[in-house]
């Protein structure tokens, strides 16, 4: 057991502290830990990728507690991966807010962001399904704070729809979670594996129902149809630092429903496998059609790129719905490539909306602006990532999905589906674009209305921001020219995710035996049923009923 | 007892509910700690109703009151009781810079549109 998995949790943590307690009024200081510190986290997080890339499930205790009674972190390689670009996002992101002096407009921006990547982090690795809460709480909690970061009365007003809608699904998760441990009595994922494939015919419907309640807190935080409906406002009125970095917010419900739908309820599970397929499939579809309707019929472009993240989730269901281990690679190399394509576009749009008159990010003929060339020479990659044309990431991962549904029933709908959505989102992005970037007028133009003087808003520094935007652009780059070996490793990650029973024995027999491919497969289930202690801690069903 | 619990959680839900769906900040916020209220009763019969049962099982207790819902209850609690905080706080907030206290929001300022000698 090494200490190494706690890590990424606990250097956030500490250091927004310390960036809160001591060097409240210091933006320079701020900025200087928190770059180092992020630094420090991807080579945390990158060493602990190198480390679960052999296959081998790492599990953590916390407290020393042995894994159903106490909090166990577990990294396996789809933990390791995410995060790691949570890592690189947040390093990416918080240069963006430094080079743009985002972080100077409110107080405590980089207190907000670790606290924010401490939950992100805890929410990949933890093997505890109220632990999964407690992280979400901890993410959430700091992602307020961060979406009213500079104030606005829009930007207040839309971060209490957001903070309410949040609310709600927190109770829901506390619903869902109380089903599942009055019929289980355990909320150890791992343990939870077992005990829900052994369920008695009578719990049946209960579980069913807690699988169901689970899926609905998992579908808000990923805004997946018809849950989506805090996210656009959110998302076009959050700071964009702030909103490049929801871009893996939305990635937590995602990898949530994915660990949860393919370890505890599982694809061949009697009891929900005939519940969560087709709602998620169905809710996708739907999805990737609003999605793309709104990036058609809005007239902003932080709309746009809000409705885009829509639809992309909704690829990203279509994909995962299926819970194959084809899929679920398409899926894993989508969401890699969604969130990084994301954030470029958030921080282009946001780019656009400094140096434009009137800070306006809408569809109006206004004035060039500064580096408008380079501007939208940036927009018009992210809006290829984003719809998914030649040469980058977004045509290797829709391709890579078109594929893996090949063989499943109703693959000619999804097809059709991601393909004309596809060419709509085309026209949307061309329209934003042609909008913003071709239709100028001359600065000197007088105005129409008011006789202020036209001023377009001074060219704000530039260095440190376009390094964030051009290293998440070499990011997509990157992920397209070695698409083979990244499939590679994502297929080892599916694999490893759908061979159940390491993950199981890996948690359930304790940190002396690490590694489901060590020893018999299957035997530390069985194991843990024969354990002297189960008789005393056995579930508070089977203790009540007398 | 149970069919008590189980009113009480069904009422504060229904009124939490139908709080929650109000147009204004104040009911909404009354609404979603009416949730957090039944959710939190909801967590702590998960572990099923005993009353005068120790906790801690020991060797001459002839049962015991599972003690983890207790524990996630406690934790609930203080995260609702941080996150009413927070959102009375923004609710504040927003109202305030606002001067109105209603959740929905109205259209974004409209987008200035292209004068009609503009550049096509």
């Amino acid at each position: 057991m090494t200490h190494w998995i706690i890590a990424p949790i606990v250097l956030p943590a500490v250091l927004a502290a310390v960036i809160v307690m001591s060097m409240r009024h210091h933006v320079l200081l701020q900025r200087i830990f928190s770059i180092a510190g992020l630094t420090a986290l991807i080579a945390i997080a990158a060493g602990l990728a190198v480390q679960s890339s052999g296959g081998t499930i790492e599990v953590y205790d916390l407290g020393n507690w042995p894994a159903p009674f106490g909090i166990v972190l577990v990294l396996d390689r789809l933990s390791a991966m995410m995060v790691l670009l949570t890592a690189v996002l947040a390093l990416v992101v918080t240069l963006y807010a430094t080079g743009t002096d985002w972080d100077r407009r409110g107080n405590h921006f980089h207190a907000l962001m670790q606290f924010q990547v401490m939950g992100i982090m805890g929410a990949f690795l933890t093997g505890d399904i109220f632990n999964l809460f407690v992280f979400f709480e901890i993410l959430l909690i700091a992602s307020y704070g961060l979406m009213i970061h500079a104030g606005g009365t829009r930007r207040l007003r839309a971060g209490l729809q957001y903070v309410v809608f949040n609310l709600l699904g927190s109770t829901l998760f506390l619903f869902a979670l109380g089903t599942i441990y009055a019929t289980t009595g355990t909320l150890n994922m791992a343990d939870l594996a077992v005990r829900v494939a052994e369920i008695p015919e009578s719990d049946i419907a209960l579980i069913r129902i807690g699988a169901v309640l689970l899926l609905t807190v998992f579908a808000i935080k990923a805004a997946l149809l018809p849950l989506h409906f805090w996210l656009p406002e959110t998302y076009a009125e959050a700071p964009a630092p702030v909103t490049a970095l929801f871009a893996v917010m939305t990635k937590v419900g995602a990898y949530s429903i994915l660990r949860v739908y393919t370890l505890i309820f599982g694809p061949d599970l009697r009891a929900t496998a005939d519940v969560v397929t087709p709602l998620l499939m169905g809710a996708a579809l739907i999805t990737i059609i609003i999605g793309m309707i709104g990036v058609l019929g809005t007239n902003r472009l932080g709309r746009l790129a809000a409705f885009s993240v829509i639809a992309s989730m909704g690829t990203v269901f279509v994909a995962m719905s299926s819970f194959t281990p084809e899929t679920t690679s398409a899926t894993l190399y989508y969401i890699l490539h969604s969130t990084l394509a994301t954030a470029l576009l958030f921080l282009t749009v946001d780019m656009v909306r400094e140096r434009r008159q009137g800070s306006s990010d809408g569809y109006a003929t206004l004035p060039a602006f500064h580096q408008q060339g380079l501007i939208a020479a940036l927009f018009f990659a992210a809006a290829i990532a984003m719809v998914g044309m030649p040469p980058l990431s977004g045509f290797v991962g829709k391709l890579l999905i078109l594929k893996a549904v090949w063989p499943l029933p109703g693959a000619a709908a999804i097809w059709a589906v991601i393909l004309i959505t596809s060419l709509v989102a085309i026209v949307g992005f061309g329209q934003g674009g042609s909008a913003v970037f071709w239709k100028t007028r001359p600065a000197d133009e007088e105005p129409s209305d008011e006789n202020a003087p036209v001023e377009t808003p001074p060219a704000p520094k530039q260095g440190l921001a376009f390094t964030a935007a051009f290293s998440l652009l070499a990011g997509i780059i990157l992920l397209t020219v070695f698409a083979g070996p990244v499939m590679g490793y994502l297929n080892a990650t599916s694999a490893q995710l759908y061979e159940r029973q390491g993950y199981i024995s890996a948690v359930l027999t304790g940190p002396d035996r690490i590694g489901g491919d060590k020893g018999d497969k299957g035997h530390g289930a069985d194991a843990y049923g024969d354990t002297d202690g189960h008789g005393v801690t056995d579930t508070p069903a089977a203790e009540k009923e007398h | 007892m149970e069919l008590l619990m189980a009113s009480a959680i069904g009422v504060l839900t229904a009124g939490g509910m139908y709080l929650v769906l109000r147009l204004r900040s104040f009911p909404v916020i009354l609404g979603v700690s009416l949730l957090s209220y039944a959710v939190n009763l909801f967590l702590f019969s998960s572990g099923r109703l005993v009353v005068n049962m120790p906790p801690i099982l020991t060797d001459d207790a002839t049962g015991y009151t599972d003690p983890l819902p207790q524990a996630l209850v406690l934790t609930a609690i203080v995260i609702s009781f941080g996150m009413s905080a927070v959102v009375v706080m923004l609710a504040l907030g927003a109202y305030l810079s606002s001067r109105t206290d209603e959740i929905d929001m109205d259209d974004p300022d409209p987008v200035p549109e292209a004068e009609p000698g503009a550049i096509e």
